[in-house]
């Protein structure tokens, strides 16, 4: 069952990248000026458009994993680092949201909780001067707990009034945006700068790059195979994990069977929050170092997408990250090399989430039978 | 209209869910299909109504091979088909609904919802549906509901209706009423194929029986075969439909309920004063009309419901005011009514679901974690204790027969040291096989001197497993009496007839039931 849904996210990017290969050749000069003779010559449109096609992947390739034309291999691997490094915050706050989802509650909040992991972390990385390490992981710790108040205000307000957590947590994107916006104009943050951008985080509360200074990856990308393999014990081994599980999947069985859906409810978003926010701290300490009212990029949001292209799983997510964090970094290379426009990688983000939430539309194309278990016709 | 089944055969992947099945039904006769869940009965009616291609064999209408590929077929054909699940839209009236599907047009592309409601009019009248054409779906009891969709069937003018295990959502009173019209469809003319795995409504109403088992027709019977003998078709050994048990031994009282008051939301009494005690080692049930209280009943000893006033005390402890989880470890199992709703998380393993309130139990704890090795081997074991058929006990529990859910959720109820069992409808919708072995295991609980609480509407299972009968009505205690007490009595006080009252008025009028019981068939 899992290998069935695992071949079908493979088959969604491979058709992503066919109708994505359309778009590319359709948007091509060279392929344009072929198509006006194309009853004259019609091999000279299939070479161009194969032509463009081919290079416009072949640079994506070479921006996200391996530049095989670079003169060093440290040049060459560059690229993989990127993708790395664009998809540790990614990874993080996507658990965030899978957690959610396990459990039965749609976080949309994300971007918020992105948001105040970065502004907390970040005021104890530029304020307090405090010795190495400590100051690493209390910035750290300071992230995750801003995030988890975020999220724990929509966990208590679901849980004591029935406030649905869509709704909530998306008023609260807009507050934290405008927190950040208005913190951005204090003496506390922005010190003496004259624009909207806070101090630089302190040496010490820095993440320690992981490969050298030849690289941008910092240990936040330890810390999201750490996530990873902590969300996964979580939930595949832990009781409370065994419980919100539970609660996610059938709420009136839990609470016969003693499980306080309310206390659960508060508990994941209190967990969600923590990894989104932490997601925000690995973000600024690691790859920014200040903060700018852009901070959260569209971090937030790309998780929930994440999370359903890694189908809330631990390592689905991991790898989903890594894909997404690949187009993003591979896409701005193959603007620069073949004039592709980078709108293209957006266009095959989304065409992917779109297979993937449509399982029955690609088993059909590529004709995979239907996992067993689930019977034809309506009534059984 | 004559319909023939000649060697219809259905496979599922490795699974012969019909194998070479011959069925005749004749024009207006009541043909009951009986067999266990599972047996094949509803692929086999899935099949004949077009929902499904039968991998060999064919259907005849009079002598004449037809051909469905799909429910239109079928219902151009004239069969008609009521689902043991609804198929109505909850916010459509009866007209509305009876009219889905070859809705009829007036000038400018109007519904013509007037002639739709003619029609129910003119069927309810004819029949005694007594529906009303403007009433909303989903303001309607279930049994109305489910003539709602007879009409539905009419209506498209079906000479054979199917109807698929239509009593198991309904009272000893709609099913009465059900079995009423089907003598009724009956006289028109109209065949029915009647599937259940419910002996007692076979004998009373069909013509024909044949016995389905794993998918082949074991054999054909007379509705006046005796129940063992059906039963033992039915599950291929003989079954012994009376339950042979000690008399109780009752010990001290376990659970005092006093003056309990449960309000539902609209603040009417839906337990009304209750007050009554059960010993250890004794089984009460509490008898009843669905949705008389019993329901609420429960849910308040449980905590899932907090009383306005009143106490339930366990072993001389308060249970009113405590949480579920820690009622529960007070040393209360509780099988609820609706099992896959409140009793298993569909998705969960078998493993999963068999320790699901028992997480904090020192068995299945490591630590922070779950215990996955002593989980594996508690299904190992309850799976072999119980018999439950499952593939494994990694396969998720939604994906198990009605009878071995609700295996699994009495398996892990009783997986603990109990001072009260309570169970509600531990038996609905679970094959004769499976209840047989329930109710063992329910009494040998209160053998080792566990107070049992079962809630029941069903008279049968009242009768066979109570020591001590509460009988309640409109949330309140019309009588508690002793467990040999005659049908009629129950029956008469499920209706709020007081007990010195129902035994004169059972004497005076013996019903067709007594009469069916003593071999004096009508």
């Amino acid at each position: 069952m899992s290998t069935g849904n695992a071949m079908v996210t493979v088959l969604a990017f491979v058709l992503a990248l066919v109708i994505g290969g359309v778009l590319i050749a359709a948007v091509d000069p060279d392929v344009t000026k072929a198509a006006g003779y194309f009853f004259s010559r019609p091999g000279d449109l299939l070479s161009a458009a194969w032509s463009a096609v081919a290079s416009a992947y072949a640079a994506l390739f070479r921006g996200a994993v391996f530049d095989y034309q670079a003169d060093t291999f440290a040049l060459a691997i560059r690229p993989l680092t990127e993708t790395m490094t664009t998809a540790t915050p990614l990874i993080i706050a996507s658990l965030g949201v899978a957690v959610a989802f396990r459990a039965g509650l749609f976080n949309i909040g994300a971007q918020g909780q992105v948001i105040l992991g970065a502004i907390v972390s970040g005021y104890i990385g530029f304020t307090y001067h405090l010795p190495a390490g400590v100051a690493v992981l209390l910035a750290l710790l300071g992230g995750i707990a801003g995030g988890a108040l975020w999220g724990g205000i929509a966990g208590v307000l679901k849980a004591r009034t029935g406030a649905h957590e869509v709704i909530v947590t998306i008023m609260l994107n807009y507050v934290a945006t405008n927190l950040l916006a208005w913190l951005l104009t204090t003496k506390a943050f922005i010190g003496t700068n004259g624009e909207p951008k806070s101090i630089t985080v302190l040496p010490h509360a820095q993440l320690p790059l992981l490969f050298g200074s030849q690289f941008r990856v910092t240990w936040g990308f330890v810390i999201a195979i750490l996530a990873s393999v902590a969300v996964w014990w979580l939930m595949s081994r832990s009781r409370l994990g065994f419980q919100l599980r539970a609660v996610g999947s059938n709420p009136a069985a839990s609470r016969t069977a003693g499980i306080s859906v309310q206390r659960m409810t508060i508990y994941v978003m209190l967990i969600s929050g923590a990894l989104a926010g932490l997601a925000g701290a690995v973000q600024l300490l690691g790859t920014s170092k200040y903060i700018t009212d852009g901070i959260a990029g569209t971090i937030g949001f790309d998780a929930i997408t994440v999370a359903l292209l890694g189908r809330s799983k631990p390592l689905g997510i991991f790898f989903a990250g890594l894909l997404y964090g690949g187009l993003s970094a591979g896409g701005r290379f193959m603007e620069v090399v073949t004039g592709t426009p980078i709108d293209i990688v957006l266009v095959l983000q989304a065409l992917v989430v779109l297979f993937v939430a449509a399982p029955a539309l690609v088993r059909t194309i590529f004709r995979i039978p239907a996992p067993s278990g689930e019977l034809k016709g309506a009534a059984a | 209209m004559k319909l023939e089944l000649r060697g219809i055969t259905k496979r599922f992947g490795p699974l012969v869910a019909n194998d070479h099945i011959d069925l005749v039904i004749e024009p207006g006769q009541i043909h009951a299909l009986l067999g266990e869940n599972g047996a094949g009965k509803s692929t086999l009616m899935n099949v004949l109504f077009g929902l499904y291609e039968p991998d060999e064999g064919e259907i005849a209408i009079d002598d004449a091979v037809a051909k469905f590929s799909g429910p239109a077929d079928a219902l151009a054909a004239g069969i008609g088909m009521v689902h043991q699940h609804f198929m109505l839209v909850p916010v459509f009236t009866v007209a509305e609904s009876v009219m889905l599907g070859h809705e009829s047009t007036r000038r400018g592309g109007l519904l013509d919802l007037d002639a739709a409601r003619a029609k129910v009019r003119e069927l309810s009248d004819r029949f005694g549906f007594d529906v009303n054409p403007d009433a909303v779906i989903e303001d309607l009891p279930v049994g109305v509901q489910q003539r709602v969709e007879i009409i539905k069937a009419m209506a498209r003018d079906a000479r054979v209706l199917i109807l698929d295990e239509p009593t198991a959502v309904l009272t000893p009173q709609e099913t009465d009423e059900l079995i009423e019209i089907m003598r009724q469809l009956r006289e028109a003319g109209t065949s029915i194929v009647f599937i259940t795995h419910k002996l007692r409504e076979v004998r009373a109403v069909a013509d024909v029986i044949t016995v389905i088992r794993h998918g082949k027709v074991v054999g054909t019977a007379e509705p006046s075969a005796p129940e063992t003998e059906l039963a033992a078709m039915m599950v291929g050994r003989a079954v012994s439909l009376e339950l042979d048990k000690a008399p109780a031994e009752p010990g001290d009282v376990a659970l005092e309920v006093q003056d309990l008051l449960v309000l539902d939301p609209t603040g009417a009494r839906v337990v009304d004063d209750v007050s009554f005690e059960v010993r250890a080692g004794e089984i009460l049930a509490v008898a009843g009309v669905q949705g008389n209280g019993q329901s609420e009943l429960v849910e308040a000893l449980l905590g899932l419901e907090t009383p306005l006033r009143g106490s339930v005390r366990l072993g001389g402890e308060e249970l009113v005011g405590l949480s579920v989880r820690q009622v529960l470890d007070k040393g209360v199992g509780f099988v609820p009514e609706d099992r896959s709703h409140d009793g298993l998380v569909g998705e969960f393993s078998v493993a999963e679901n068999l320790v699901l309130d028992l997480l904090f139990d020192e068995r299945y704890r490591r630590g922070l974690s779950v215990d996955l090795a002593a989980v594996q081997a508690n299904a190992t074991a309850r799976i072999e204790e119980y018999d439950i058929r499952t593939r494994g006990p990694a396969q998720p529990a939604g994906r198990l027969s009605g009878g071995n859910q609700q295996k699994v959720v009495v398996a892990r109820e009783l997986s603990r040291p109990l001072k009260l069992f309570v169970a509600s409808q531990p038996t609905r919708g679970v094959d004769v096989g499976s209840i047989e072995f329930l109710h063992r295991r329910i009494v040998s609980e209160r053998d080792v001197g566990t107070a049992v609480l079962i809630v029941s509407t069903e008279l049968d299972e009242v009768s066979a497993l109570a020591d001590r009968i509460a009988v309640m009505y409109r949330g309140r205690v019309v009588g508690v009496v002793p467990g040999d007490t005659p049908r009629d009595v129950l029956g008469l006080m499920m209706a709020g007839v007081p007990l010195d009252d129902a035994q004169r008025q059972a004497a005076e009028n013996p019903t067709t039931e007594t009469l069916l019981e003593e071999g004096e068939a009508p």
